[in-house]
């Protein structure tokens, strides 16, 4: 048998990602401790470099390369220069607190780069082994940063609970691929496609395969029941390292459920439909009403995430063309959210200190007007409040429920909406009308104070202007 | 001369011990990732048979990336092991509660 080259240039951006991790793992070996900042802009540039070459050569088009397993299409496009920007966001973002910590070291970036590269593989996959590697490098590096403070005991507590839940997690997804692969006779996601075309939705077979790769899938977005380890994990790790897993793997994961549920599992959608239903409603109910009770910012906002998971999960469960430009409008939408709510708690903390507590928001309208409204923005983009960026995403995946007809799903998740106005509007009262437990400075580097605002801004631009991004959405899938 | 469903019960039954030693094991940590390691085994087997009677050879070719993935898996789990128990002196599971709610 003949071996011939693949061809690699749909993977380039992937390649100049990897090439750029080795220099940055070399490069860092001969930094000391005083010029780390050479790390970070060396891997600043590497994403830089990343982010030019996955969106510059032109967003259109379809490649399928490396004997099929591996896709460059418009969608993986779009979503690899979004997470390559989204983390050069979160390095940015992090620099600081990691000085305060002490742990300003090359490992965090290394890291970093190494679960992007992994987002990268599970966005462009289009078999399952791909998938599946993409997935567990994305998942050994999430595990090892979190556990990257060394002297923390709790944030080695949330590693281990991380890793378990997940190694769990990654062994059903497994066992759910094998069975497909015994019923179907290919790991590639096209000839799935077509052999259970033929097999019929009624298989039985395919569907316990279906159930275990939905666990999976669940796992990784955090929906409920598979959402345990959240927020122990949003709560335990360094919250740079939580900003991180909140926004970037998000992209992923989503690009995953997309691939495996419509190009591969397709024929038994009405199956797959039913088992999203269900998650998307415990995710949406639990996730709401639970975050209610919290007095950890952190864990507030990992019970917020399992309640916007439900919604990108209703538009998946649409079926529909107009679903999936809701979900993936939604997600963007959700990561640039999430990066400036986790970018404020990273400003409001210092050396020594570690903003967490609701209280630690008492009276911040006093000690920093316009970082106040920057929450604030945030805040009311979460509920979904018009004129901001969260409002066009809730109501578009509605109008897509709505569409296919599923009524009270849609009125079931405006009411438990409404419920979760409650605790961001929390918020806003600690900020606004309480007093200030203490008056020290914010103090950040201008850089993290320029970009978080920018970040802020972009909500309320994409509220007021949501054709571009609308547009790039919906040219994604053809 | 054993058929594929044999393959496929024992499988399944490995993959039943693994999670339910996951699931009851109370006491230590070591146990769970002996029991991880065992789920991906189970997945293997699976992977195994089904390439074996489909005479396809791409189920191998995965069995050879999980045992991969399997082993850099075992290397952070039980580095984070190692963390744990310097912080905190202990790898009993029902210690394992700062985090609650």
């Amino acid at each position: 048998m003949a071996f011939l080259t693949p061809d690699l240039n749909p993977a380039l951006a992937e390649i100049v990602l990897g090439s750029g991790i080795c220099v940055v793992l070399l490069a860092d070996l001969f930094i000391s401790d005083r010029w780390r900042d050479l790390t970070f802009a060396i891997a600043m540039a590497v994403l830089v470099a990343t982010a030019w070459v996955a969106g510059g050569i032109g967003l259109n088009g379809v490649e399928i390369t490396f004997d099929g397993s591996f896709i460059a299409d418009p969608l993986a496009r779009v979503l690899k220069l979004l997470s390559a920007l989204v983390v050069a966001v979160v390095f940015l973002y992090s620099r600081a607190y990691l000085k305060d910590r002490d742990i300003y070291k090359g490992e965090y970036y290394l890291l970093g780069l190494f679960a992007l590269l992994g987002i990268f593989v599970m966005i462009s996959a289009y078999s399952m082994l791909t998938m599946y590697l993409g997935l567990e490098m994305l998942s050994l590096s999430l595990y090892a940063l979190v556990a990257f403070d060394r002297e923390s005991p709790v944030a080695a507590e949330a590693a281990i609970k991380y890793f378990v839940l997940g190694a769990i997690a990654s062994g059903c997804l497994l066992y759910g691929m094998s069975i497909i692969y015994g019923v179907t006779g290919s790991l590639l996601l096209p000839e799935i496609n077509a052999a259970l075309l033929q097999s019929g939705p009624n298989d039985i077979v395919a569907l316990v395969g279906l159930a275990f790769i939905m666990v999976g899938i669940a796992f990784k977005f955090g929906a409920v029941p598979f959402h345990m380890w959240l927020p122990d994990v949003y709560q335990g790790a360094p919250t740079c390292v939580t900003l991180f897993i909140g926004t970037a793997p998000k992209l992923g994961a989503l690009a995953l459920a997309i691939r495996v549920l419509f190009e591969g599992l397709g024929p038994i959608a009405t199956s797959w439909e039913a088992m999203l239903t269900v998650l998307a409603v415990l995710s949406l109910g639990i996730g709401n009403v639970v975050a209610i009770v919290q007095t950890s910012m952190k864990r507030m906002l990992a019970y917020s995430t399992i309640g916007h998971v439900g919604f990108i999960f209703l538009g998946l469960l649409a079926g529909t063309e107009a679903g999936l430009e809701a979900s993936l409008f939604y997600t963007i939408v959700y990561v640039m959210m999430a990066a400036a709510a986790f970018g404020v708690l990273i400003l409001m903390s210092r050396r020594g200190f570690d903003a967490d507590a609701l209280d630690d928001f008492k009276g911040l309208n006093e000690r920093s007007p316009w970082f106040a409204a920057i929450m604030m923005l945030v805040m009311i983009s979460m509920i979904g409040v018009p004129p901001l960026a969260g409002f066009y995403a809730k109501w578009w995946v509605l109008a897509a429920i709505l569409d296919q007809g599923h009524l009270w799903l849609a009125v079931t998740a405006v009411m438990f909406s409404v419920i979760g106005a409650f605790y961001y509007l929390r918020i806003l009262k600690l900020m606004y009308f309480d007093e200030p437990e203490n008056v020290i400075e914010l103090d950040a580097p201008f850089d993290m104070r320029l970009v978080l605002s920018i970040n802020g801004a972009l909500l309320l631009a994409i509220g007021l202007f949501p054709d571009r991004l609308i547009a790039i959405c919906a040219g994604v899938f053809p | 001369m054993l058929g594929l469903t044999q393959y496929l019960i024992l499988s399944a039954l490995l993959f039943s011990i693994s999670v339910a030693g996951i699931f009851l094991n109370r006491k230590n940590v070591l146990l769970l990732l002996m029991c991880i390691e065992l789920m991906l085994l189970a997945v293997n087997f699976n992977f195994i048979a089904f390439s074996r009677f489909l005479g396809d050879t791409s189920g191998q070719v995965f069995v050879f990336f999980i045992l991969t993935v399997a082993a850099a898996e075992a290397a952070i789990g039980l580095a984070i092991l190692i963390v744990l128990f310097r912080s905190k002196r202990t790898i009993n599971v029902e210690d394992l509660d700062v985090m609650k709610g």
